[in-house]
């Protein structure tokens, strides 16, 4: 049985639900940052400064719109919908903010967690070849449908030359048509057409399905985690945006315990993991 | 953070206080929900009425039949499993009760042919079992991270011989009621989603009944 999460944690959300609920207004996407938001409320974004107010005699420009002042440009990011000026919540989570790089408002997007993964252009995804039917591997990512690749997606690939790829084999690719209409599909090379480690991964080694929150925590720039492993064993992994981690140490008996700390990791604070850690490197 | 994403994960785990009453047979049972404790489905919640408990779990958006697909939106499928026996006609309305709820808020136009199961199993019945799963239910869907417009929460009264309101009855409240009815409400504005009624009752205690679940609604809230 979990046992029950902190208490600051838990007073935090409390306290936000109440205040949402019983207001039922819409918040100021600026005030929520970092807090924990339901589906259904609705966010307000901060509005446009006048950047070219005034012009040299003291003009105003010339305004369309009846009065209201414009907003600014943002991107709405996993766990936001637009619902006319305003941004409604679709998903549980942390509402994060990301400053813009140039001009405009930003990203704003939902911190959730996830069980379920939903193809998503761009992704990197460990995937497993299911069917060959004809020119195309049909490879399951863990979608509601397998995703297509083609024989001809992968490195040196011609007509004459095709890969070595059996049914039940894993492949490291990317997604390159995934949206909520069409068949995803997903290639081996990049766009210079070179493997750039994406293909079929080798043998052996041991394939574990994770949380997509646990993947994004471990890709992240300042992991941790990756590099202590790194200095435990020596070892090959691969991470799959769609939760899926490919393991391979020297022997069957590392590789397990590698497994095992990683499932382990996204419930484990980070002394409790700096404890498992020394004690395995003693061993 | 990784406290953090764990506060997230079991959302709403632990008990809520209980709102305070309006009149004596107002006040609702202690109620708790935890998720996030079954590992096979996406997404899993136990939610706890008094003595009545119901455990959820979410499969989706999955792979669908070609038969049941539906082009432009998600297909979305509730069993309903009593404690003991077999699921008869009763189970079967209560699951479109339940269907025609979820239907309203999920968002099923950014899934097109994929299929979102709700697979709800009676742990132990006390009263007021179809609120319970219409709590479960949502709880559930929240933690499998399938998009929703809104949270809902599912409220029942009984209103006895006397016309004195009941809220979140027993089964021996249920029994001795002249008509009992169970309303589900949004978590935005408290619009009725769906409505339940059985037994005798003038168009008055009607809207008493739903003022009353509109009132505790928020409270429900909380929990989310």
């Amino acid at each position: 049985m979990p046992e029950a999460a902190t208490t600051p944690a838990m007073a935090e959300v409390l306290s936000v639900g109440k205040e949402s609920v019983a207001g039922c207004r819409a918040r100021v996407a600026h005030n929520v940052l970092n807090q924990v938001v339901l589906p259904g409320e609705e966010l307000v974004l901060p509005e446009h400064e006048d950047v070219d107010g005034l012009g040299g005699a003291g003009e105003q420009p010339l305004r369309l719109n009846s009065g209201a002042r414009p907003r600014l440009r943002v991107v709405c990011g996993p766990g936001l919908r637009r619902c006319g000026d305003r941004l409604l919540v679709t998903k549980c989570g942390r509402l994060r903010h990301k400053e813009p790089g140039g001009g405009g408002g930003g990203v704003y997007w939902v911190d959730s967690q996830q069980k379920r993964y939903v193809p998503v252009k761009g992704d990197h995804v460990i995937g497993i070849v299911i069917a060959k039917s004809g020119d195309i591997f049909k490879v399951d990512v863990g979608g509601s449908e397998p995703a297509s690749l083609s024989y001809l997606a992968f490195e040196g690939a011609t007509k004459r030359n095709r890969p070595n790829v059996q049914v039940g084999d894993l492949i490291y690719g990317q997604c390159v048509v995934a949206n909520k209409d069409m068949e995803p599909e997903m290639v081996c090379i990049d766009s210079c057409g070179r493997a750039n480690g994406m293909g079929v991964i080798g043998q052996d080694g041991l394939l574990f399905k994770v949380t997509l929150g646990l993947i994004r925590k471990l890709l992240a720039p300042d992991c941790e985690i990756v590099q202590e492993l790194g200095k435990l064993y020596p070892l090959e992994i691969v991470f799959g945006m769609n939760g899926r981690i490919w393991v391979k140490a020297k022997t069957i008996q590392q590789t397990l315990i590698l497994a095992n700390v990683l499932e382990a990791c996204e419930h484990m604070t980070t002394d409790q993991r700096k404890q498992i850690f020394a004690r395995l490197a003693e061993s | 953070m990784e406290i953090a994403k764990r506060a997230d994960a079991e959302l709403g785990a632990g008990t809520a206080a209980e709102p305070g009453p309006r009149s004596p047979g107002c006040s609702l049972r202690h109620f708790a929900c935890e998720q996030n404790l079954l590992s096979r489905p996406d997404g899993s919640a136990s939610f706890l009425q008094g003595d009545t408990s119901v455990l959820a779990g979410v499969y989706g958006p999955a792979e669908v039949k070609v038969s049941k697909e539906i082009f432009n939106k998600a297909t979305l499928e509730v069993i309903l499993r009593p404690k003991i026996g077999l699921p008869g006609v009763a189970e079967k309305s209560r699951e479109r009760l339940i269907r025609n709820t979820c239907e309203a808020v999920v968002l099923g136009a950014l899934h097109p042919r994929t299929s979102i199961t709700v697979v709800l199993q009676v742990v132990s019945d006390a009263g007021s079992l179809l609120a319970c799963c219409l709590n479960a239910a949502c709880m559930a869907l929240v933690d499998a991270g399938v998009p929703m417009r809104a949270l809902f929460c599912g409220v029942s009264c009984a209103l006895d011989s006397d016309g004195n309101l009941v809220l979140g009855p027993t089964t021996k409240q249920e029994k001795e009621a002249r008509a009992i009815l169970t309303f589900a409400l949004d978590s935005v504005e408290q619009k009725l989603l769906m409505s339940n009624t059985k037994g005798l009752y003038s168009d008055a205690e009607l809207q008493q009944c739903l003022a009353a679940a509109q009132d505790l609604s928020p409270g429900f809230g909380q929990l989310g």
